[in-house]
């Protein structure tokens, strides 16, 4: 990923910026500009979500593409976070502890690099929150 | 509408080709097609070939001008159109010939699907195969395309009576069918053990829950129903041809194991040939886990949501079964390069239909069904063939 493309994210990636239609009180993660439910009645501005959540299914990736390859065995997860929108997302925790229903809170970590000279990737993983 | 005739086949045999390139492959597939349907190059009006990404595997764009021009059909200047849409590219290329027949605006039509995979490593692979997702909020994270379908596979199993030997039953059937498959990249028999004894991908898929990294090439010619028997004895009809789109991303499905799209094109091809799943006599489904066959199962509605599982374990699904499903091995036991897949379940639909199926032969098929999915299902493909 080009150092732009990651750069325009950072908002979303590293500080979970999304919005909210003030019309119908959706929530959008990443964000939405145009409310679909609502359409050109809608009334959508900025939200920070609070990074709190449940886990709705998990995996352990144990092969991985070459980025992530170090990493493994690690756990990945669909969240539903408390504002209704799902992300996908790595849970930090010894992986065969993630149960569906678990509750997890967003953390800043490193996510992945371009090789030992390239970028530095980082973004929101998810913890226990029990 | 015309109505809208397979009137040639043809599929090179799939496997790691480490002497054949990516010309070498469509090639092959398009000149038998031609054999098969007594045509020569000056017949065919247009060509559109299913790829999902020549671009990663081996850096070559512009694929429509290339396979048009290596095929001989430079100095004829027809139009050559690349389709893709992941892991159903080829369905789709289908789709658009079977609609530049149906529309009049062509009359003899190549679809074409080709894929060469093994000329980069897997982790190049598994990372191009990722961008069937969402690049920027699956990939990023560390999601791969087994991973996906195993998280598939948790919610699944977390709300459904579906057993780990059932869902090995699936490759153990798929690779039963394989071994009766001459293109076949797996031409082994294996048993519930070999499934569960193997290496975890994303936990609970295993290996052979995981169809393989493959080479290979397909290609069928399409024409007007009415012209059909200038070419050939056994013309097969289009008598469906469906696709619908859905989130995509896995996380923004409305129910992680019913993919929806899959669910939609499948009534629409019901409603459009004006049948039943009762009266499909087999089907090829987009088995590239062995969870998605289960849900494909249920979700083009040959049984409830559930039941796939104990349908598969009974034998309903096996080649002697009721309702056989992946007769041709399916792309976990014949393999899957990608943008091939499409085209190949509509190369093993038409071989049965003709009767020409030999070990694997489903005994007076008349309709045949295909489903092609792209990604985690954000596009799906459905096509019903008859004699």
């Amino acid at each position: 990923m080009s150092v732009a493309r990651f750069w325009r994210k950072i908002p979303q990636r590293y500080n979970l910026i999304g919005t909210v239609c003030k019309t119908c009180g959706r929530h959008f993660f990443p964000p939405r500009s145009f409310c679909p439910d609502c359409r050109r009645s809608g009334d959508v501005v900025e939200y920070k979500f609070k990074g709190t959540g449940v886990v709705v299914t998990h995996t352990i990736i144990r092969t991985a593409s070459d980025q992530f390859e170090d990493l493994t065995p690690y756990a990945l997860a669909i969240v539903q976070l408390d504002e209704g929108p799902r992300i996908t997302a790595q849970i930090v925790c010894p992986p065969e502890d993630v149960k569906i229903g678990m509750r997890v809170k967003g953390t800043f970590r490193r996510i992945a690099a371009d090789g030992a000279s390239g970028v530095i990737y980082y973004g929101t993983k998810y913890v226990p929150d029990e | 509408m015309r109505e809208v005739a397979v009137i040639g086949i043809s599929c090179t045999p799939f496997g790691e080709k480490w002497g054949c390139s990516f010309r070498d492959l469509f090639v092959e597939a398009g000149s038998l097609a031609l054999d098969d349907a007594n045509l020569s190059g000056e017949d065919i009006d247009a060509m559109y070939v299913g790829n999902m990404s020549a671009g990663r595997f081996i850096e070559q764009e512009h694929i429509g001008a290339l396979i048009a021009d290596y095929s001989g059909l430079s100095t004829r200047h027809i139009p050559s159109t690349r389709v893709e849409a992941a892991c159903a590219s080829g369905g789709l290329s289908f789709r658009q010939a079977v609609i530049a027949v149906a529309s009049g605006m062509e009359d003899i039509v190549v679809a074409a699907g080709v894929e060469k995979m093994t000329d980069v490593g897997t982790g190049a692979s598994v990372d191009a195969l990722a961008g069937a997702a969402d690049r920027e909020w699956e990939g990023f994270v560390g999601a791969t395309f087994p991973g996906l379908y195993a998280m598939i596979a948790t919610d699944y199993m977390s709300r459904y009576p579906l057993t780990r030997e059932q869902l090995a039953q699936v490759a153990v059937k798929n690779h039963y069918n394989g071994a009766r498959n001459p293109i076949a990249q797996f031409q082994q028999e294996i048993t519930i053990d070999t499934v569960l004894r193997s290496s975890l991908v994303a936990d609970p898929l295993r290996l052979f829950d995981c169809s393989p990294i493959t080479d290979g090439a397909a290609a069928v010619i399409v024409a007007p129903l009415d012209r059909a028997r200038e070419f050939t004895d056994t013309p097969i009809r289009v008598l469906a041809s469906e696709q619908a789109s859905d989130t995509i991303t896995l996380h923004d499905r409305r129910d992680i194991s019913t993919l929806d799209a899959t669910v939609a094109a499948g009534q629409r091809a019901f409603k459009t040939a004006r049948i039943t799943p009762k009266e499909i006599d087999l089907v090829e489904v987009h088995d590239c886990f062995t969870i998605a066959e289960i849900c494909a199962i249920e979700d083009l509605g040959f049984c409830k949501k559930g039941e796939a599982g104990k349908l598969t374990a009974d034998g309903v699904t096996a080649l002697n079964g009721d309702l056989p499903v992946n007769t041709s091995g399916g792309l976990k036991a014949c393999g899957h390069p990608v943008g091939a897949t499409g085209i190949k379940q509509v190369y093993e639909i038409v071989t049965q239909l003709r009767g020409e199926a030999k070990g694997r032969q489903i005994d007076g098929a008349k309709i045949g069904m295909t489903h092609n999915v792209g990604g985690t299902g954000a596009t799906v493909a459905v096509h019903i063939l008859g004699v």
